[in-house]
């Protein structure tokens, strides 16, 4: 019998990062920012049924960017913890926070214990009822878990996203079309690209909606909104 | 997440499979109470245990533009009065609304898993189920129901909606192993169906407006109520007033209790003239 090659277990975790690190870069990037009326969400997506942005539950929304079979295997993850919860209590027991540690233990589990790492980002949305704050949370391939404030962003080019977004940011009653212009100018920025209206993926989280507050916004619209 | 996961394993969008999988003690109608039988029950002396709650008299008519659906507001427990302002009548999602008979306690149960799992089905494959597939699935969670209905614990719906396919409403009733027929014009159930049937047989017609769908609707009740003791008739010392939806092409709405009290005050008025 031949005897296993030793890696430390130091080299072997770098490794993994190394590598769920650059399965993650080759993808594009999504945008959450905070508006005054909710939350918006915006992915470069040219493909039009394939979605990075999810509903999971009345106030809380998922996206995932990476490996599409990957994070699509987390979506529906998610969207059961999160019916079970809510049949099995009630529809106001069912959080985002709860969701976010599910995901992180599960992302956690797979980075350390399996063999391939997950080459995923996720990030959970809910948005505020009642007075209560938003919530952003973006969970990593090896399961860190960052409770974010105003925006964030997850996928390939996301540190250059961060930076421009940390310069134009501004949280003060910022509109719904103010949100989208500063998204779209944001993903054109690192692109170096005219993005069409067509090739991005909105949705937002509406505080003022009655039950169910995901709601997909399509070219048509968000040309009506931006003009 | 294991790599050997085949297809099979991946288009599974029932809440209800998941349900039964994960926490089967949740799903209703699947207690297991054969082999240790309830001590309290005796088939043969079904009154010795308290009864549960029952709802009584649900109908529903198809009109011009969709259908409309109502119940009374009573609830039973053997004679005795259990509830006064039990709702029966649920939305189920955005073009579909259900209306229940028998146990009320698994009735709602029913409901509240028949919602979620439509919700369910919405979300993970981005569509909604047809009107069809809709309807097929209450009929399997019906038949999944079906070893309560020998411990008497009975529950029956209609289940109406807006078939955008169509382009119609359609109104389906089942029976208590999953069967499931399709009404063309309308349908009651419970105590006091019967009764609500011989009115509307009297008075339906096709292409009838949603005012005179209603007006009909809430007389079959008031008919029902003077022929059941377990139908509630309109309740004018209360307030309490049977309660009805409209299912149509942009969706489904509540008839505020206004109207409800106002058509019934005609009725009223219509019936002391003739007498």
């Amino acid at each position: 019998m031949p005897l296993p090659y030793y890696v430390s277990p130091e080299q072997m975790m770098q490794d993994k990062a190394e590598y769920a690190k650059k399965g993650i870069s080759k993808g594009r990037s999504i945008i959450a920012v905070e508006y005054a009326d909710g939350i918006l969400l915006v992915a470069d997506n040219p493909s039009a049924s394939l979605y990075k942005i999810s509903e999971i539950y009345d106030s809380i929304a998922f996206s995932g960017a990476g490996k599409y079979s990957e994070f699509e295997n987390l979506r529906k993850a998610g969207i059961r913890h999160a019916d079970l919860k809510g049949f099995m209590y009630s529809r106001e027991d069912v959080t985002a926070r709860s969701l976010a540690n599910g995901y992180s233990q599960t992302l956690g589990t797979i980075f350390s214990q399996e063999l391939k790492p997950l080459e995923v980002e996720i990030l959970v949305a809910e948005v505020g009822q009642t007075g209560r704050p938003n919530e952003l949370y973006r969970i990593s391939f090896d399961g860190s878990i960052f409770d974010e404030r105003g925006y964030a962003v997850i996928g390939g080019r996301s540190e250059a996203l961060q930076g421009y977004l940390k310069e134009h940011y501004k949280a003060e009653g910022l509109t719904l079309k103010a949100g989208l212009a500063l998204c779209s100018a944001a993903l054109e920025n690192i692109t170096n690209q005219k993005l069409p209206l067509e090739g991005l993926e909105i949705a937002t989280l509406e505080r003022n909606r009655v039950g169910r507050k995901f709601r997909r916004i399509l070219p048509a619209e968000s040309r009506q909104i931006l003009t | 997440m294991s790599s050997s996961r085949t297809l099979s394993d991946h288009d599974d969008s029932s809440f209800f499979d998941y349900l039964l999988h994960r926490r089967p003690d949740l799903v209703p109608g699947n207690r297991d109470w054969n082999g240790t039988a309830n001590p309290l029950w005796d088939p043969n002396r079904p009154h010795q245990i308290p009864q549960p709650p029952h709802g009584t008299t649900v109908l529903a008519l198809k009109y011009r533009e969709g259908v409309v659906i109502a119940g009374d507001r009573r609830a039973t427990e053997g004679f005795q009065i259990a509830g006064r302002q039990m709702e029966k009548v649920f939305k189920i999602d955005g073009y579909s609304a259900m209306a229940i008979a028998g146990t009320a306690g698994p009735a709602i149960e029913m409901v509240k898993l028949f919602q979620t799992e439509l919700e369910h089905y919405e979300k993970l494959e981005g569509v909604q189920l047809s009107y069809e597939g809709k309807a097929n699935k209450l009929g399997q969670m019906i038949k999944a129901n079906l070893p309560m209905v020998f411990h008497g614990l009975i529950v029956i719906p209609i289940y109406v909606g807006y078939d955008h396919r169509r382009r119609d409403g359609r109104i389906f009733k089942y029976d208590i192993t999953g069967g499931r027929y399709e009404e063309s014009e309308y349908h009651a159930i419970g105590s006091g169906g019967k009764d609500a049937r011989s009115t509307m047989r009297e008075h339906y017609r096709k292409n009838l407006s949603e005012d005179e769908t209603l007006k009909l609707a809430l007389l079959s009740l008031y008919n029902a109520a003077e022929e059941d003791v377990g139908t509630g008739g309109p309740d004018l010392i209360r307030g309490i007033y049977p309660t009805a939806k409209v299912v149509n092409a942009t969706g489904i709405t509540d008839v505020e209790d206004q109207r409800v009290a106002m058509l019934y005050a005609e009725l009223i008025a219509e019936r002391k003239q003739e007498g």
